[in-house]
């Protein structure tokens, strides 16, 4: 992951860039956008399985389902909706700038980017501990007093692992949008290659698209 | 990933034209490599090494067989070792063998390619996979896993032993797996040689890029599923677990929308060794070129389809049964087509038996039992009786062993010479090949009895009726295992010779026998040019290749 490449090859050489094995920066271009899609049909196929669980359970278990969501914050979960939006609008941005050869304006975007991620992390962190405080865990570590379905047990299950995952997901995502930081930074991308900034944007929208699904499923059951 | 994002420096300045892959930098340098011809390699020993341990493991299973009762192990050991035998061979053996070990190693060259698309990433593939070996066989020492190496739950959330840590080892070689097939995938689609078409492609790149769709498709499923099952030992959530109110029946569903799909991951790739192997050693035109390489995409689409038929008996609907029933038997129909066109193929050709081709000829007759059996146990009325009976298990064992592995094993001695520069002992490798074929159907031949008389599969124990089977399979497990060392004698021995293996010792087509035996790092010193059809024997021989000759 070094930067052992420069941006710009001097006029009429062969660009750095180019790794050996493809023919020209168009092949190189187009394969890997094919395997970042790729990569994110896996991701899809992944949590198409929690999320037909989740269905099928929900299903057997509607009322411990509507008892589980009471639990959820709304608002916080909805103001978590809005940071990911925003942060895929500036994503869509420094992928433009990046393009456009803006240096300032791409770190400027991606540095928005990481920041409502955080934000995202936080919110999440205090909805975390929320639950953890009033015994809203999975399985057998459910020990909240409240009352209703026992299934609930199960609810939080895939809660948990649902929102765990995905949290993952945004934290692997902050980690390459900063690489993409440091990189821009050195002055690596220009618009005759910026094919990473590109591919951390698509992945990026994956990480919003699937929290646009996990928020209807999980805190507007009723 | 890392592959796809980064820029890693061109190699383009470090010129070792004349120097074959194999005396190309240090030996520490392999640990690193990102040369696809290596990573196989590395693969291959990787893959062979774990045959041998489930290998073991088998002749273990079949000594304790040999008497009803206590013969050398107690029957929680003799659970953990057919458990360990079933994950080992399917996780890190059948699995990668042939398209992370010889695929990684043909498939660029058949293309025309200098690598595969995302060399790092394969290299980080590897790496993963050898994780996952470690974690499984740690999971062995610390206390085994008794659960055969379906997982099923509820018994998996409730034994002991090292089912969570087994169970991650099955996630993480997942991730290898899914990321072998997503380079090939972007290997094939992008990666062509100037003059290859779609068509013109040779038919094992056909196989192998069906079983990558498979694995990039199907493995993140038995990802979820398996992290579902860690989850349900460590919290106790209840969603595979009745008496929480779960239900057992949908961990099977998940497993199965995998573990179905990636019993084909395991066939396709043989079949597709058997359609280079079949035209190179009948020195003739493929027969139905188009209809074998649909009938691969063919199989790879049917296979998320019937993941039912493994269900009959565990308490899914009768409408969904005979759905999952009738649709199992289109597999037939693909599979057929590849039969049919591999004979007549070889109708009037100038057939060969060297080696390769002795391992074609038994996979035609070996498959032709798997397949045929595996229509049998489709059939609802039939697998009833059938179901978890040792027909099962002969039926499976006909289509892994004596189709995929026996497939692996033509190839491996189809492409040796060219993977190490070295010819192995023919005559040896003959005999070899009639004593595993011997071997394995002294091996499962009884067991179809076995099973289809009511011995039920998995069992410690049995009624003195099926001991002579019994016998008669261990037996013939002593020939499997004095075939593999015999082979495992030449194959070394062939090592230590000098390199004497011709660019082309079969006489074959595909662009991997043009370039020299081992081949350069770069494999071609400039990307060839394809002009005519793959297996074109009707006309004088015309390379693609220039500036090796």
């Amino acid at each position: 992951m070094s930067a052992d490449s420069h941006a710009v090859a001097p006029h009429g050489a062969e660009p750095a860039f180019r790794q050996h094995h493809f023919i020209n920066a168009e092949q190189q271009f187009s394969t890997s956008k094919l395997g970042m899609w790729l990569l994110l049909a896996t991701e899809i196929l992944m949590f198409g399985g929690l999320f037909v669980g989740y269905g099928l359970m929900q299903g057997v278990y509607p009322e411990a389902w509507v008892a589980g969501h009471h639990h959820l914050d709304r608002p916080l979960g909805a103001l978590n909706t809005v940071f990911l939006l925003v942060s895929s609008y500036t994503m869509v941005m420094a992928v433009h700038y990046a393009s456009t050869s803006n240096k300032a304006k791409t770190l400027l975007n991606l540095f928005l980017t990481i920041g409502f991620a955080a934000g995202f992390l936080v919110v999440k962190y205090f909805e975390y501990s929320h639950k953890f405080h009033d015994g809203l865990l999975p399985g057998r570590y459910f020990t909240y007093h409240g009352g209703g379905p026992p299934q609930q047990a199960m609810f939080f299950g895939f809660y948990f692992c649902m929102t765990g995952l995905h949290g993952i997901h945004v934290v692997i995502g902050m980690g390459l949008i900063a690489w993409i930081m440091m990189r821009t930074a050195r002055g690596e991308f220009s618009s005759e290659y910026y094919t990473p900034v590109d591919l951390v944007g698509l992945y990026w929208h994956l990480v919003d698209l699937i929290w646009i699904y996990l928020f209807p499923l999980l805190y507007l059951v009723s | 990933m890392a592959d796809i994002l980064t820029t890693p420096k061109s190699h383009a300045h470090v010129e070792h034209h004349d120097v074959d892959y194999l005396h190309d930098g240090s030996l520490l340098s392999w640990l690193t490599t990102v040369d696809h011809k290596k990573l196989g390699v590395m693969y291959l020993w990787s893959i062979l090494f774990m045959f041998f341990l489930g290998g073991v493991f088998a002749l273990l299973v079949r000594l304790e067989l040999f008497a009803p009762g206590h013969t050398i192990m107690d029957a929680e050991s003799y659970n953990k070792a057919f458990t360990l035998h079933g994950a080992i061979m399917v996780f890190l053996f059948i699995i990668p063998s042939i398209p992370a070990a010889l695929g990684n190693f043909v498939l660029p060259i058949m293309l025309g390619a200098k690598d595969v698309a995302f060399p790092r990433l394969n290299l980080a593939s590897f790496w993963i996979y050898v994780t996952g070996a470690l974690i499984a066989v740690t999971a062995m020492v610390t206390g085994g896993v008794d659960t055969g190496w379906t997982f099923y739950t509820p018994y998996s959330t409730t034994t002991d032993g090292s089912v969570a840590l087994m169970t991650f080892a099955a996630f993480v070689l997942g991730f290898s797996s899914i990321l072998t097939g997503l380079n090939f995938i972007a290997t094939v689609h992008k990666l062509r040689a100037p003059g290859m078409g779609w068509f013109k492609m040779p038919l094992f790149i056909w196989g192998i890029y069906s079983t990558a769709l498979i694995q990039v498709l199907a493995t993140p499923v038995l990802a979820i599923t398996l992290l579902l099952l860690i989850m349900e030992r460590a919290f106790g959530v209840g969603v595979f677990d009745p008496k929480l109110g779960g239900d057992p029946v949908l961990f099977q569903h998940f497993f199965w929308f995998y573990s179905h799909p990636a019993v084909y991951i395991m066939i396709l790739p043989g079949m597709a060794i058997i359609s280079e192997i079949v035209p190179a050693m009948s020195q003739k035109t493929f027969f139905g070129y188009k209809a074998t390489a649909f009938s691969s995409v063919a199989i790879a689409i049917v296979s998320f389809v019937v993941w039912g038929h493994h269900m009959f008996t565990s308490g899914q609907s009768q409408l969904a049964g005979a759905i999952f029933s009738f649709l199992t038997f289109l597999v037939g129909i693909p599979s057929a087509i590849k039969v049919f066109n591999w004979i007549t193929t070889m109708y009037k050709g100038s057939i060969s038996l060297a080696a390769p081709m002795l391992y074609a000829l038994m996979f035609l007759i070996l498959f032709g039992i798997g397949g045929l059996t595996g229509i049998f146990l489709g059939a609802m009325s039939v697998d009833i009786h059938l179901h978890d009976t040792y027909f099962v298990v002969a039926h499976f064992h006909y289509v892994m062993m004596g189709s995929t592995v026996i497939a692996f094993l033509g190839g491996l001695h189809f492409w040796w010479p060219k993977m190490f520069g070295r010819m192995y002992n023919e005559g040896a490798a003959r005999v070899a090949a009639i004593l595993v074929f011997i071997g394995f159907n002294t091996t499962f031949l009884p067991q179809f009895l076995l099973g289809s008389r009511g011995m039920p599969r998995r069992y410690y124990n049995y009624l003195p009726e099926f001991q002579f089977l019994h016998q008669v399979s261990t037996v013939g497990s002593w020939i499997l295992g004095l075939g593999f060392l015999i082979m495992a004698g030449y194959l070394f021995a062939s090592l230590r010779k000098k390199m004497d293996a011709p660019a082309n010792p079969w006489n074959a087509r595909t662009l991997e026998w043009q370039i020299p035996s081992p081949p350069i790092t770069h494999n071609f010193h400039e990307i060839p040019v394809v002009t005519s059809d793959v297996y074109d024997y009707y006309k004088p021989f015309e390379p693609s290749v220039k500036g090796h000759h």
